[in-house]
């Protein structure tokens, strides 16, 4: 069944892989002046998944229509490792599902853009979430929910290492293979550090990670998840994979490999902002990183 | 069950049995009902609905967590969806899930539990949601259901899935008596009086209905006039008649299978505090676990029977008169 693009967004329209860097770069920056001006959040839990979220928004992968959040036929992203916000609105801002304005007002009393994902206050958010382990369920069932409606649309997951701790992530999983839904799609953001510490430490048991997937059913692809091309081509050749849902195992570095983030390393400062000081060290390597200057 | 049969009611089909029955006819009528299934179908009687719709049944497993994730999800696309499993483990297992993927998303999601209370008999302690209550009317955005007899059952399986949004149905694993005809008035969140009294006002839901129907029968021997309620909406409560029944019969007695503690009492005391202060005596499960046992025999030991209300009602006619 063809959708039928009802005044589509322009951003479901591809950009070029450069273009694509930019936006990134931007919004890299914006989840470092969000969370440092909250003076909390998790900003390198979001920097890890940007480019990802990145590619999927701006890259040709998902259809969907900001001004149209509710469009039943949108494809969908969940946002299951909801402590990545910060990464999440600063996506939705720049896609026009609500203003940039509202980004400085971030974890602010009576602001939509609260701590955590909550998607009875700010549109283009798919599913409240927070509680570590129940977004893959959620997509799943949204992707149910296609197969029974006869319709086309396609569900993105987000994940985290440490999140895959949760039972509920592989109940979820042996669920999805066992109704082949080959329209979901999970992402693991596999930045290797959760609260406490290395996840090769706090969970051991979660290597090898790909061969537990596989295992489950799953069609399984493992990638860079800081190299946007390969991101946007792997985000691609999954939507052929026939009667499997697909995990796309990303190696990405949680906080990007900005040195304020990696002086901490137990966790890669999760859960704590940078300072004033250290956004401006953390802006400054980002230029580099990306070969781009002046700020917005 | 052997209470009501003294005073003539007649035994009728269990309130899962009524569920399941009412949930295929829905089904056939609301093509966008889906249900989701944690492998417990012939148990909770969604089996009939899962012959007849294949295509909109999903048995996810022994696995309540992503059966309530994937209910919300199937929500949030637009499904009418009804979830169900044995009470204790979907509100104890799941209580996150519903929590966070169910109630705070306000998702419109049905969630039905059966082989609630002790009444479920030689299963044991483990099987026993003797909690649901309270943990279901925990839950901002929450309606929460427990209907007395099959014909109820049926009225509020309907009425429940013509609602939009979070609804907890507690249902039950024996036949118990029939109190209600077919095309009696069932209305979300207000009381039934089956019985006019003066003298004191029993207020109970699910089995203990009949029950507080026979003490009342039984305290009419004695002199005493009761008003019974059943409460079949634990939340939202219907204040109103809480409040009337206190003004009009001085004292108040509760009865439900469920810990006192956060359940159908404990709800009605807070009504009476803020509104007319008067005699109150809890009919339920004290504060422990139950056992393996046969039904009739777990009720009368852990005191839910018809017996226990008339010796509470005794108790708060004392109290009343000082």
């Amino acid at each position: 069944m063809e959708r039928q693009f009802m005044n589509a967004h322009k951003t479901t329209k591809p950009r070029s892989i450069d273009e694509l860097q930019t936006i990134s770069w931007r919004l890299s920056r914006q989840i470092i002046e969000i969370t440092t001006k909250a003076g909390s959040g998790h900003p390198s839990s979001s920097l890890s998944a940007i480019d990802i979220l990145v590619a999927l928004y701006f890259g040709g992968i998902m259809t969907y229509d900001s001004s149209q959040p509710a469009w039943p036929d949108r494809d969908r992203f969940i946002l299951s490792k909801g402590h990545g916000a910060p990464g999440l609105y600063v996506t939705l801002a720049e896609a026009s599902f609500f203003d940039p304005k509202l980004l400085p007002t971030f974890r602010k009393l009576g602001s939509p853009l609260e701590g955590h994902p909550n998607m009875r206050v700010l549109p283009g958010v798919e599913a409240s979430t927070g509680s570590l382990g129940q977004g893959l369920s959620i997509g799943l069932g949204h992707a149910l929910a296609a197969r029974v409606d006869g319709r086309n649309y396609r569900v993105y997951v987000m994940i985290g290492d440490g999140e895959a701790d949760e039972g509920q992530i592989w109940e979820a999983s042996m669920a999805a293979a066992k109704y082949k839904v080959n329209n979901l799609t999970a992402l693991l953001d596999h930045n290797k550090f959760q609260q406490t510490g290395p996840v090769s430490q706090v969970m051991p048991s979660l290597f090898p990670v790909a061969d537990k997937w596989r295992a489950f059913g799953w069609f399984v692809e493992e990638i860079n998840g800081h190299n946007m091309e390969e991101v946007v081509a792997t985000l691609k050749k999954v939507q052929n994979i026939k009667d499997q849902p697909q995990m796309i195992i990303c190696h990405t570095l949680k906080g990007k490999g900005l040195s304020p983030f990696e002086k901490d390393d137990v966790n890669r400062k999760h859960g704590v902002p940078l300072t004033e000081e250290e956004a401006k060290i953390a802006f400054a390597e980002l230029d580099k990183q990306y070969g781009r200057s002046g700020g917005d | 069950m052997n209470a009501g049969k003294q005073i003539g009611l007649k035994e009728g089909p269990a309130t899962r049995d009524a569920f399941g029955k009412s949930l295929t006819e829905i089904g056939r009528q609301n093509s966008n009902l889906v249900v989701v299934d944690g492998d417990v179908s012939n148990s909770t009687r969604t089996e009939e609905f899962a012959k007849e719709f294949p295509e909109r049944f999903f048995n996810v497993g022994i696995a309540e967590s992503n059966l309530v994730g994937v209910a919300s999800g199937l929500a949030t696309a637009g499904k009418d969806v009804l979830a169900a499993s044995f009470a204790a483990f979907l509100l104890c297992n799941a209580y996150d899930q519903i929590r966070m993927s169910v109630a705070f998303p306000q998702a419109n999601v049905k969630l039905v539990g059966s082989h609630s209370g002790i009444s479920i008999g030689e299963d044991g302690p483990s099987q026993m949601a003797i909690e649901d209550i309270a943990l279901a009317t925990s839950f901002p955005n929450f309606t929460v259901l427990v209907p007395a007899d099959a014909t109820s059952t049926q009225a509020a399986t309907r009425a429940m899935l013509e609602q939009k949004g979070p609804f907890y149905l507690r249902t039950g694993r024996p036949k118990v008596p029939l109190i209600y005809e077919e095309g009696f008035d069932f209305q979300i969140g207000k009381a039934n009086k089956l019985r006019e009294g003066s003298d004191l006002t029993i207020i109970a839901c699910g089995l203990m209905v009949a029950a507080a129907l026979e003490a009342a029968s039984d305290l009419e021997q004695k002199g005493i006039n009761a008003r019974v309620l059943d409460m079949h909406t634990i939340k939202p409560l219907d204040m109103e008649s809480i409040e009337l029944a206190a003004r009009d019969t001085g004292a108040i007695v509760t009865a439900e299978e469920h810990l006192l503690a956060g359940g159908l009492g404990a709800g009605v005391a807070r009504v009476i505090a803020e509104t007319y202060p008067v005699p109150m005596a809890f009919v339920g499960i004290q504060d422990r676990y139950a056992e393996s046992g046969k039904p009739q025999e777990l009720l009368e030991k852990y005191g839910l029977t018809a017996g226990h209300i008339r010796l509470a009602a005794e108790q708060v006619i004392r109290q009343k008169q000082g």
